[in-house]
């Protein structure tokens, strides 16, 4: 049985004595689509390494157990009831210029755009971030350094998204600060929680770019000041 | 009613060029005085409404998640189809097109699914402009798989999370246009209700599914992005916010339903291992290329995979389809897999499964997860699940449903892939439809219809929110002893016996009557059951099990036709009424022929007050 399995029956059995049910967040149910979000035994997504919250069976527990379940905990994510979290702000961190800026139908052949394997490959890596949220959450700095990292050097690994590189980096980091997300620190929790392997390594990548992008672009976007 | 799906004149290869000429445009600056609503952020909502929105339309999207990077489009794993022939094997739009009908038994409409084979270079070019990071070769260019129910290499990949990538692609252009202020997003909300006023679509009541409170969205035009109906059978690999609601609210408001018989099975599902198991989970299919299906050559044989010697095993996708092997379309390999857990070689504890043996591909995957067993030690075991469903709303060319200014784009429409879904071309068909369809037609839709100013203060709105209330708070108020997950897994679970099941006649009636007794169970006091009893009875030959998804296509007015909408009915809002008449009399009488396609005609003259 997996966790939110057990919960279900929890929530049944609520429901059957006519209380209410306990609210969390949950869709896929199969790791991918980063909804689930509990922080389980002072751990977000549980026990198991690289796995969501719902991908975890109840087989890593032991007959009686106490098990302590949390929400995510973050000044930029506030609470909305029980363990479901508001996290609107990793969508508005995307809308600051988490995209490559072509419209519908002015695509390239896409043989045209070669991209080196290796290149593609990383940026797959970063891509696969399924903005969870579990990284701020491990944070005792409720940093968002390794979401924002991660879409930045999915982005600026391939020629596609090369030509806004830096003004995406600063608009982007502009507002993930705007939102409330800490500072890192350089604690590496944020690798320890996230579920899909993302590494701090993206963390050092994107402040390069930001460091380059500061000196090189910054005057353009926001002015001399 | 005639159903004109309005298809354009000329030869199978001219018809959207023709077409999209043809239609009346709107001007650029009158672009922002229409609104539209887009309900759904999966594949099609994503695409359409940010396409929508750079356009210069105002656009209103609508996902129940809290985020719109979660429809579930995002669970998608395998790839998607395009006709590039970049493997120089002999691909052609043409052959896409021929393949899709094809493996749709003839039943999709044809021009429809020639306009998607044509879009499907569009979308690979347009996926990667966006930066998704499909597979490549070591020289840097686009790498192709084969996929099942195909012999060319089509298949473009980003790993096993194709469905994430081109979610996160279409996600990125949709923020793009929040950003830019033409589209507003409205997350947490689940649509109730369509508005109709004058016969045409104005608007959506939706639940704010923090506050609990409705709201009335209003609009010139609305488009249902809003996924197929497979968690009608409670398991299914579908992800739990998938729901018919809003498909079967634009039925009920006049939007007429075709096919719900076509249901796909997938065969490769890791197979059920509980009962209070909430979802089903596929396996790889990639894995399928390099896997081999089989079963112990004899009933009974007890012993471990590993010690069963080649000479017992059964091949048998590879001994009854040699030029495909493992790679027959879906429907086929599901079916097999049914008939022979049917003839007793089953494997496991339920003996409702068959061996997948895969040796290389495994390292790439992490599949032991669900199951805990080490596949790298034991064969794993494979079940088929319910997985997608090729019937929908009823669209025409334009994808417009029966009720004007209502279109359905994605898996929630009917016409792309008729009794059977080829793998890879249902992320194919939601961006085709929300990126390079959508866009034209409903220009064509607004330049061609006058449209009256409408507001939230109208009758129309304020009784619809009235209607919504009331069903919600008569559900509320029912003091009943069982939860709906309850019900609906008991439900669910009848009619997926019922599906893949083939003994059809003596199971209809069972299941009718396990819905009876839950509509009764639910407060529900009277249902009807005659008429339908009565063409359960006459039914006959619905050939074996699982492709009963299409064998059901000649009992159009059969009872297993139509039990996935009284599911859905007293699942999804239904089960409020204190009086349920179902009666099918009515319902049953009238079915009508679209190009190849069965259609059945339901809806307003259905006579269940609850539905
Ligand atoms: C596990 C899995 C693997 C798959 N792999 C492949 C593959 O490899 N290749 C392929 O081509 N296809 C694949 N498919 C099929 C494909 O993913 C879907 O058919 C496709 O993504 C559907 O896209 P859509 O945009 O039509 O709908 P969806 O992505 O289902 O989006 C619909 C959204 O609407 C929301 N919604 C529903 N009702 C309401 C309401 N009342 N109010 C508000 N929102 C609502 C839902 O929550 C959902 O998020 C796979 C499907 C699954 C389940
Ligand atoms: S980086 Fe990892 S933990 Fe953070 S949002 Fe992405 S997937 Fe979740
Ligand atoms: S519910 Fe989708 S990732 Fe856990």
């Amino acid at each position: 049985m997996s966790f939110l399995e057990m919960l279900d029956i929890v929530n049944e059995e609520q429901m059957k004595q006519g209380k209410e049910g306990f609210a969390f967040d949950h869709d896929c149910r199969e790791g991918i689509c980063g909804m689930c979000s509990l922080v389980i035994n002072g751990m977000p997504h549980g026990p198991d390494h690289a796995t969501t919250t719902c991908q975890l069976h109840m087989r890593k527990f032991k007959d009686g157990d106490t098990i302590v379940i949390e929400p995510w905990r973050a000044a930029a994510f506030p609470v909305i009831r029980d363990c479901a979290v508001d996290r609107t702000a990793f969508d508005r961190i995307i809308q600051a210029g988490g995209f490559v800026s072509v419209n519908t139908g002015a695509a390239p052949e896409a043989s045209t755009i070669p991209v080196p394997k290796a290149d593609a490959d990383r940026a797959f890596d970063a891509a696969a971030c399924i903005g969870c949220g579990a990284c701020v959450a491990a944070c005792k700095n409720a940093s968002a350094m390794l979401f924002v990292s991660a879409k930045v050097s999915h982005l600026s690994f391939l020629p596609q998204g090369k030509v806004e590189a830096k003004k995406r980096v600063l608009a982007m980091v502009a507002q993930m600060d705007k939102e409330g997300f800490g500072n890192c620190t350089n604690l590496y929790e944020c690798q320890a929680a996230c579920p899909k392997g993302i590494t701090v390594d993206y963390i050092a990548k994107m402040n390069r770019e930001y460091l380059g992008a500061t000196v090189t672009y910054a005057e353009k976007v926001y002015g001399k000041d | 009613m005639i159903l004109d799906s309005k298809i354009p004149g000329g030869s199978i290869e001219e018809k959207w060029t023709k077409h999209k000429f043809e239609l009346k445009l709107v001007n650029p600056a009158n672009k922002r005085k229409f609104t539209v609503i887009v309900v759904g952020t999966g594949l099609a909502g994503a695409s359409a409404a940010a396409s929508l929105g750079e356009l210069g339309y105002n656009v209103k999207s609508f996902c129940i998640q809290d985020s719109p990077r979660r429809a579930h489009s995002i669970a998608a794993q395998g790839g998607i189809n395009a006709a590039k022939n970049y493997k120089n094997d002999g691909d052609s739009v043409y052959r896409l097109f021929y393949d899709t009908v094809k493996g749709g038994d003839f039943r999709a409409r044809e021009a429809n699914v020639h306009r998607l084979a044509e879009n499907s270079n569009l979308i690979i070019d347009q996926c990667v402009a966006q930066g998704v990071p499909f597979g490549r070769e070591y020289g840097g260019l686009l790498d192709n798989r084969s996929f099942g129910g195909t012999q060319v290499s089509r298949t473009f990949y980003a790993r096993g999370q194709t469905g994430q990538q081109l979610l996160l692609g279409a996600y990125q252009a949709l923020m793009r246009q929040v950003a830019a202020g033409k589209v507003k997003m409205f997350p947490r909300r689940e649509m109730m209700d369509l508005v109709v006023i004058d016969g045409k679509a104005r608007g959506i009541i939706v639940r704010n599914l923090i506050t609990g409170e409705l709201e009335s969205h209003v609009a010139d035009a609305v488009c249902l992005c809003t996924g197929g109906y497979g968690n009608v059978y409670y398991l299914s690999t579908n992800a739990q916010g998938s729901n018919v609601t809003a498909a079967f609210r634009a039925y009920k408001r006049g939007a007429l339903f075709a096919n719900p018989c076509y249901t796909q099975i997938h065969p490769t599902c890791i197979p059920r291992h509980g009962d209070l198991q909430s979802k089903l989970t596929l396996m790889s299919e990639s894995l399928r290329n390099d896997g081999r299906i089989w079963v112990p050559r004899k009933a009974g044989d007890t012993r471990s995979p590993d010690q069963i010697p080649e000479e017992d095993r059964y091949y048998y996708l590879e001994e009854k389809y040699p030029s495909f092997g493992n790679l027959v379309p879906r429907d086929v390999a599901s079916r097999n897999a049914k008939q022979v857990c049917d003839a007793g070689l089953g494997v496991g504890n339920t003996k409702q499964a068959v061996y997948l043996d895969f040796a290389d591909a495994i390292q790439r995957m992490g599949v032991a997860k669900i199951t805990d067993e080490d596949p790298y030690k034991v064969p794993m075991r494979i079940f088929p699940a319910i997985h997608y469903t090729m019937g929908g709303l009823w669209v025409d060319y334009d994808l417009m449903s029966t009720i004007p200014g209502c279109f359905v784009l994605g898996e929630a429409n009917f016409s792309d892939h008729g009794a059977n879904r080829l793998g890879a071309s249902a992320l194919m068909q939601g961006l085709s439809d929300g990126y390079f369809v959508i866009p034209f037609t409903i220009g064509g839709y607004f330049a061609g219809t006058k449209l009256e100013k409408v507001s939230e203060s109208d009758a129309a709105f304020e009784d619809c929110k009235k209607q919504t209330e009331e069903r919600i708070h008569k559900l509320l108020s029912i003091k009943g002893h069982r939860t709906v997950n309850d019900i609906h897994r008991e439900l669910g679970n009848a009619l997926a016996a019922l599906l893949t099941s083939s003994n059809s006649p003596k199971s209809s009636l069972s299941t009718l009557s396990i819905v009876k007794n839950l509509a009764v169970a639910t407060s529900v006091k009277k249902a009807r059951l005659r008429k339908a009893k009565q063409s359960a009875m006459t039914k006959t030959s619905a050939t074996s099990v699982l492709g009963n998804t299409r064998a059901t296509v000649s009992h159009r007015n059969s009872p297993r036709n139509l039990l996935p909408l009284i599911t859905s009915t007293l699942l999804l809002g239904a089960t409020n009424n204190e009086r349920t008449e179902f009666d099918f009399e009515d319902l049953a009488s009238e079915g009508c022929q679209d190009q190849s396609t069965m259609f059945l005609r339901t809806c307003p003259s259905w006579k269940c007050s609850t539905l």
